[in-house]
């Protein structure tokens, strides 16, 4: 035979726009598969029935009423945050800030919250939301300012905000801590409950999820529709295009990250004021950086982004109650998370490319 | 463009879907009876069995459990809950699945616990460690906390036995005779924990002195390590800490510096240098508190548990590392203690900017503005532990130099 039979097996071909139905089930196999090595691994190491633990996992999400709110608000904040930074990834400003952003809107309606307890609760409300959305804002467009006049390196430069963020949380919790020396400033008004959001047909978490269905629908419509939206996919695409149709390419960048920043305290704001009633460094718990990933997963579609940050959401409560019910580690959750989030990753490469059988190709 | 908004649809519709789907899966919460047998207890950890503060406190939720005859699957046990909104949710999830008591062993869960109890009235809420109870005026939420400053006393007179037979072989001079303490934070638990620890080895070795770090954390393997480090190197001829992880006696088991340890034996890490530990034994007051459950009692708003009631204990004396003598000499201030001829805080034995005091005003009850509300000295001694379980005595004495208190 000759040289051809050297070819290897498969080649790689890309994929051009492939129908949405396709996509969705390329990521429902990824996921099945993801569940399959997750069970074979759990029934390894500790001897389980794999039934048994998806069964749990789903109880985890789903066992009770209050599980499930837990879960949603899980999905709401997480949904917010990939909301928030879609429309910078949109435009290709690469914004790992997103932790710090959330975390400085914590911070300014904490501190409101803290400092100004004896104003008027609605009013108390509405200057936290603006302190924090301020905050998040003045987070954001600080290294988009630098990019736009310096050109530096907006993916280092929002990171290190990150950490300016943390070290200030960490300074104040020390300032403000009760009792003194205890590092924790604890729930902040518990009795007068001042700052807090009320509950809406008595459940807690209801108005937080509110808030984020309507910031989804208004950021669909804000990207498809808005002229704002089409200057971000025309910067996005090429930002010489973008210039020499006549957009001001500096004034995107710092609109859009102002924008992007605070919408990230906006959730920073749900988090203070909506759940946790307290400040600490660990309020945005890395989400900042899973919803860059949830936000991708979705291709910046803020409606499939719905559906990727329900299934990190449902994967991380599931992971949790499989560790705390068969009381194992909780390094254990995190690998089984680790695994599903690698199987879903993996799963865009099938998304963008398609394998083809050579011989196939060869017969044609 | 069509078949894209009928996908978007799809979509949307599986969502609301999921929402239906939820709204009707209520929470099947059945109470049973409080007897021996279907009493459901949970318990709440900040970290796991890798903490040497949480696995003293999970070993003593199974004991208790066992002591009680308690079914395993109903002692439920919930680690590594942050102290935040997922705190709350956690005791709120236990109480659903039918809990009867629950317990929390992190200070900053403190916060969250009392929500919880004013959210679920019929279910009993304690708290270790937590400072509130006496304050908050809720039936159902408890403190406890064990005067845990007798074990330091008694794990000090060992450190100090160790001291003399240090200078007495020469090792060292007897100016050298300084400890090092790596500490958390400067939390009046950890300021009390090393004061009557350094006293303890005062009552031995007179020249004791001290040198005290912070890392800034309860659990930072790495910063206590390098911490340990650092008074090692300052020639700390002793190390103790108040930190959770097996970080301070690890660098002490390198350097072969002695360490007297907290929470438990770290012997495992540390054969040649590791002298003894003091911890609190929490399975009495989890069994107190249980049994209360049990038969219908009011659980105390704030439970002490003292060397009497066997929750504050020494581990594991290395007689390797010890000096001659140490258990001896440990019995004898034991049994001081015991019969009140002997106190930790006697204010004959220390002095606070060269002057002995014979009046002090305590936070007692927290505020955030730390105002000091309750006297805490007489008839010659400061009374830790008894005004409200969880310490108070955040004195600075001479003798005992801070290197930073950032924290």
């Amino acid at each position: 035979m000759n040289k051809k039979t050297k070819t290897p097996f498969f080649h790689i071909v890309k994929r051009g726009e492939i129908p949405l139905w396709q996509s969705i089930a390329i990521h429902i196999g990824a996921l099945v598969l993801a569940l399959v090595v997750c069970s074979i691994l759990t029934t390894l190491i500790t001897g389980l029935n794999p039934i048994k633990v998806y069964a749990t996992m789903f109880e985890g999400n789903f066992g009770t009423e209050r599980k499930t709110w837990v879960m949603l608000h899980a999905l709401a904040i997480l949904l917010g945050i990939s909301l928030a930074l879609t429309p910078g990834y949109k435009m290709r400003f690469w914004n790992i800030g997103g932790e710090g952003q959330v975390l400085i809107g914590c911070m300014a309606s904490g501190a409101v919250m803290h400092n100004h307890p004896e104003i008027p609760n609605a009013l108390l409300l509405i200057l936290m939301l603006v302190a924090a959305m301020a905050a998040g804002a003045i987070w954001g467009m600080i290294p988009a300012f630098f990019k736009a006049k310096w050109n530096t390196n907006e993916t280092l430069f929002t990171l290190m905000m990150n950490y300016v963020a943390i070290q200030i949380t960490a300074y104040f919790t020390i300032r403000w801590e009760v009792p003194k020396g205890s590092g924790k400033i604890g729930v902040i008004n518990q009795n007068t409950m001042a700052g807090w959001l009320p509950k809406i047909a008595d459940q807690q978490y209801l108005l937080t999820i509110i808030v984020v269905a309507a910031l989804t629908i208004f950021m669909y419509f804000y990207l498809k529709y808005s002229k704002q939206g089409y200057e971000i996919a025309v910067v996005g695409e090429s930002e010489r295009t973008a210039r020499y149709v006549g957009i001001k390419v500096e004034h995107v960048f710092v609109r859009t990250m102002a924008i992007s920043g605070a919408l990230c305290g906006l959730i920073g704001y749900l988090l203070v004021a909506g759940s946790a009633h307290t400040i600490t460094t660990t309020l945005s718990g890395g989400r900042g950086f899973t919803g860059v990933m949830v936000a991708w997963m979705a291709k910046f579609n803020p409606i499939l982004m719905i559906l990727t940050s329900f299934l990190i959401a449902f994967m991380g409560n599931g992971a949790q109650e499989i560790a705390s019910r068969f009381y194992l580690n909780h390094s254990f959750s995190d690998i089984l998370t680790g695994i599903i989030i690698f199987f879903l990753i993996g799963c865009e490469f099938f998304v963008s490319y398609k394998l083809e059988h050579n011989k196939h190709r060869e017969e044609a | 463009m069509r078949k894209k908004w009928l996908a978007i649809l799809a979509c949307v519709a599986m969502v609301a879907a999921l929402f239906a789907g939820c709204g009707g899966s209520g929470g099947s919460s059945d109470k049973g009876g409080d007897d021996a047998d279907s009493i459901k207890v949970g318990f709440i950890f900040l970290h796991d069995e890798n903490s040497t503060y949480d696995l003293n406190f999970i070993n003593a939720a199974k004991e208790a459990g066992k002591q009680l005859g308690i079914p395993e699957e109903n002692v439920i046990l919930k680690t590594n809950v942050p102290e935040g909104q997922e705190c709350y949710d956690t005791a709120a999830d236990l109480a659903d699945s039918g809990c009867s008591i629950i317990f929390a062993d992190s200070f900053g869960h403190e916060d969250y616990m009392i929500q919880a109890a004013k959210d679920f009235p019929e279910v009993q809420f304690c708290h270790s460690t937590g400072t509130k109870a006496h304050t908050e005026g809720l039936d159902n939420y408890h403190n406890a906390f064990a005067s845990i400053y007798e074990g330091r006393f008694l794990a000090g007179v060992a450190a100090g036995m160790k001291l003399n037979e240090m200078i007495k072989n020469g090792d060292i001079k007897e100016d050298e005779a300084k400890i090092g303490y790596v500490g958390a934070y400067t939390y009046a638990e950890v300021v009390s924990g090393y004061t009557s620890f350094f006293l303890g080895a005062r009552h031995e070795c007179p020249s004791a002195t001290m040198e005290v770090t912070f890392t800034g954390s309860w659990y930072d393997e790495t910063a206590e390590k390098e911490a340990a480090q650092k008074l090692i190197d300052d020639k700390c001829a002793l190390i103790s800490q108040h930190a959770d992880s097996m970080g301070a006696p690890t660098a002490c088991e390198n350097a072969g510096v002695p360490d007297v340890s907290y929470n438990g034996s770290t012997k495992s890490v540390g054969p040649n240098t590791y002298i003894i530990s003091s911890r609190i034994d929490w399975t009495p007051y989890f069994v107190y508190a249980i049994e209360c459950v049990q038969k219908g009692d009011p659980i105390d708003v704030d439970w002490t548990g003292t060397i009497a009631t066997e929750s504050v204990l020494l581990t594991e004396l290395n007689e390797d590392v010890a000096a001659e003598g140490t258990q001896e000499e440990m019995d004898k201030v034991k049994a001081a203690l015991e019969d009140g001829s002997l106190h930790v805080f006697d204010t004959a034995a220390f002095t606070v900017d060269g002057k002995t005091l014979d009046s002090y005003q305590a936070d007692v009850d927290s505020d955030a503005d730390y105002t000091p509300d309750t006297e805490v000295i007489s008839d010659g001694y400061f009374h830790e532990s008894e005004y409200r379980s969880a310490p108070y005595f955040d004195l600075r004495i001479d003798g005992i130099t801070l290197m930073d208190e950032a924290y």
